[in-house]
């Protein structure tokens, strides 16, 4: 991204805190990878290796009111949304310390009060609620935006579609993205569909859309704020496709022998942490001893936390039986 | 005059538009969204008059997209809205499968967020419809924990059981009769009342045998029963009204009183509702059970259109005879 209009329309407080949220998702990634191979997680763990300028940056360029229905490889939107890592290292250890308490486990975390719809695995699922949330805006009259995506494979989806179409026809104030890295698990992108650019789907639903690099924090960022600024306006949705590649295996048990190592190889030069520290760099706004720093400070960060996981019980057997059903109380004001 | 003497008859159909109506009136985060329910007033005109009276954004019309605006309605819900989705026939409930027993279904067990959601089936056979447009889905989503199952028989439930479902704060399925919405008739007090979700009715109280059913098939056990007593057979008619959650206790109470059972229904009966009240009846009461128990529902098949097809496919009023002469004998 041009350093010259990233110094123009990025205050730098937010620059940098995007940078430390890239680094805090690497950190708490990394460890909980850690502790997959340990043999300590048991069930599957996505990273969003490589991918985490997309969460970081379009949670950052969200107001605090508006919700997220986040994609499977979104950390960092749940670390700048306030998720903590001893939550999150809880919630892989189906501990009760963890978001949903052991019922369910991985990334499958949320909160409303957080503005956090919860994961479904069943992939696209919650763009149509996504949709939902919008019109609850809209019918309202709030200022508030909805925020959803998935990833390239998800995008077959009928509910991608229809979440997509039904926004579209009543202007809702959602944005749409994809996280295009390239492969569905083992499926590239050729076998998923029939185009090259996923921006296409959003033309036959009238619905404006652009390509991003998914690598550069600063490009999401701004490219969310375009769309969100739409969206609050009463413009209708926006379709933003994030160019990446996934890094890791689908999950971490996948070596991922399907893909080519030159594809990687050429992508691991165009790393979102690398990217923002050159960004930085160029802009005089860090050097290697404050990117050092802030390293230090995001493993620190999950130390504690890794801490907080280790002490947090175990749930209850018998606590499978509990919250089948919602009480009166817990309804959304 | 009296507030009674001023009270009209209302059909089933207008029960529900009346419970819509004014659920709508009372709480204006209900909203309603579907096919053709704003200018047209729904395929079957449960909605007319509402586009006028509350607006496009409280009547919404939808595209063709079941999994869409039930996933839609889910976010409003999770919002803090109180939508209610119309399925133009119970039948295209199948195309929002996933979204309700997936995502509303398992929210609030998952990560604690209560999706008060009401959605409205227009369900069952006996109007030539043919496959897709006469099926009892029901039996799916009874197997879904995390949902709430309502199937009123009576104008007065219609509505009840309605706002009960509009004013609970978990997603329920309301699967209202077809056939019956403009067959019976009843008057409905005056001021607002809701028959509460999870209580069956005995509406035919009688002590050799108990018919547990729901739906339109609650006409049938009462008319069967009104044959029989002149037979000396006397029938208890228990309307379930609510499918999840059972009221077990109103069900073991008929049971342990008659020592009889027939579960009568007319989704089909391989894994249908009657076959799980029997487990549970074989589990909790088999010490009183003088007889076996016998279920009339119909075969195996999609319900087919031709009419000698679709009389054959459906119980009838003599299948239920029958089978109370069978377990008479007991
Ligand atoms: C409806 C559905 N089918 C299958 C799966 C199993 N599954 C989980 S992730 C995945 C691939 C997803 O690909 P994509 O959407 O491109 O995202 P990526 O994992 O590549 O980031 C599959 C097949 C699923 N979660 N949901």
């Amino acid at each position: 991204m041009d350093q010259a209009v990233v110094a123009k329309d990025i205050k730098r407080s937010d620059l940098l805190e995007m940078y430390y949220y890239l680094r805090l998702t690497r950190s708490l990634e990394d460890r909980i990878t850690a502790l997959y191979r340990q043999g300590r997680i048991v069930g599957g763990v996505y990273t969003s290796h490589g991918m985490e300028a997309i969460a970081v940056g379009y949670a950052s360029a969200l107001n605090p009111d508006d919700v997220i229905a986040p994609f499977h490889r979104d950390m960092g939107a749940f670390l700048v949304r306030g998720f903590t890592p001893g939550e999150v290292i809880a919630q892989y250890l189906g501990k009760q310390g963890g978001p949903t308490k052991g019922k369910d486990g991985n990334v499958h975390m949320g909160d409303l009060k957080r503005g956090m719809i919860g994961f479904v695995s069943h992939l696209a699922d919650n763009m149509p609620v996504a949709a939902g949330a919008a019109l609850a805006f809209k019918i309202r009259k709030e200022s508030r935006v909805a925020f959803a995506g998935t990833g390239d494979g998800g995008t077959s989806r009928g509910d991608f579609h229809e979440a997509m179409n039904l926004a579209s026809v009543r202007k809702l104030p959602v944005v749409f993205f994809c996280t295009n890295n390239q492969y569905a698990y083992s499926t590239p992108l050729r076998y998923q569909m029939a185009i090259t650019d996923v921006v296409e789907r959003a033309k036959a639903y009238g619905m404006p859309g652009e390509i991003v690099d998914g690598n550069d924090v600063a490009d999401v960022y701004l490219a969310c704020r375009r769309a969100i600024a739409k969206a609050r306006a009463g413009e209708g949705p926006t379709f933003l496709e994030f160019k990446t590649m996934r890094m890791h295996g689908h999950s971490e048990h996948d070596a991922a022998k399907y893909v080519p190592r030159e594809l990687l190889n050429a992508w691991q030069c165009k790393d979102p942490i690398i990217c923002a520290e050159q960004l930085l760099s160029r802009l005089g706004y860090g050097d290697e001893s404050y990117f050092h720093e802030v390293l230090e400070r995001t493993k620190k960060e999950v130390d504690i936390g890794m801490e907080f996981a280790e002490q947090s019980p175990l749930p209850e057997g018998r606590e499978t039986l509990v919250g089948v059903f919602a009480t009166d109380d817990e309804v959304s004001p | 005059m009296t507030t009674a003497t001023l009270a009209q008859e209302v059909t089933y159909i207008d029960a529900i538009s009346q419970a819509l109506d004014e659920e709508m009136s009372r709480d204006e985060r209900v909203f309603l969204m579907g096919e053709d329910i704003g200018a047209y007033g729904g395929a079957f005109k449960v909605t007319e008059g509402f586009l006028k009276k509350f607006g496009e954004w409280r009547v919404l019309d939808t595209p063709l997209s079941e999994s869409g605006f039930v996933g839609a309605a889910i976010g409003a819900a999770m919002m803090g809205l109180r939508p209610v989705v119309e399925m133009q026939f119970a039948d295209f409930i199948s195309c929002a499968f996933d979204q309700i027993t997936e995502v509303a279904a398992k929210n609030h067990y998952r990560w604690g967020a209560a999706v008060p959601l009401v959605i409205r089936a227009p369900f069952g056979g006996g109007v030539h419809g043919g496959p897709f447009h006469s099926e009892c889905p029901e039996g799916w989503f009874f197997h879904s924990p995390g949902l709430k199952i309502v199937a009123p028989s009576t104008p007065y439930d219609a509505k009840g059981l309605l706002k009960a479902a509009i004013r609970d704060p978990n997603p329920v399925l309301y699967f209202e009769h077809k056939f019956l919405y403009r067959r019976i008739k009843a008057t409905l007090p005056q001021e607002d009342f809701i028959v509460p979700i999870g209580k069956a009715d005995i509406k035919r109280s009688g002590g050799d045998i108990s018919v547990i059913t729901y739906g339109a098939m609650v006409h049938l056990a009462l008319e069967a029963a009104e044959l029989l007593s002149k037979e000396g057979i006397d029938l208890e008619v228990v309307d379930l009204r609510t499918l999840i959650p059972l009221d077990k206790e109103t069900i073991y109470a008929s049971v342990r009183k008659t020592s009889k059972v027939i579960l009568l229904h007319e989704d089909n009966k391989t894994g249908g509702i009657g076959a799980e009240i029997s487990a549970l009846l074989a589990e909790d009461c088999f010490d009183c059970l003088d007889g076996p128990i016998l279920r009339i529902a119909p075969p195996d098949t999609p319900v087919p259109f031709s009419t000698p097809l679709e009389e054959f496919f459906l119980p009838k009023v003599s299948d239920i005879v029958a089978g109370a002469k069978k377990l008479a004998v007991y």
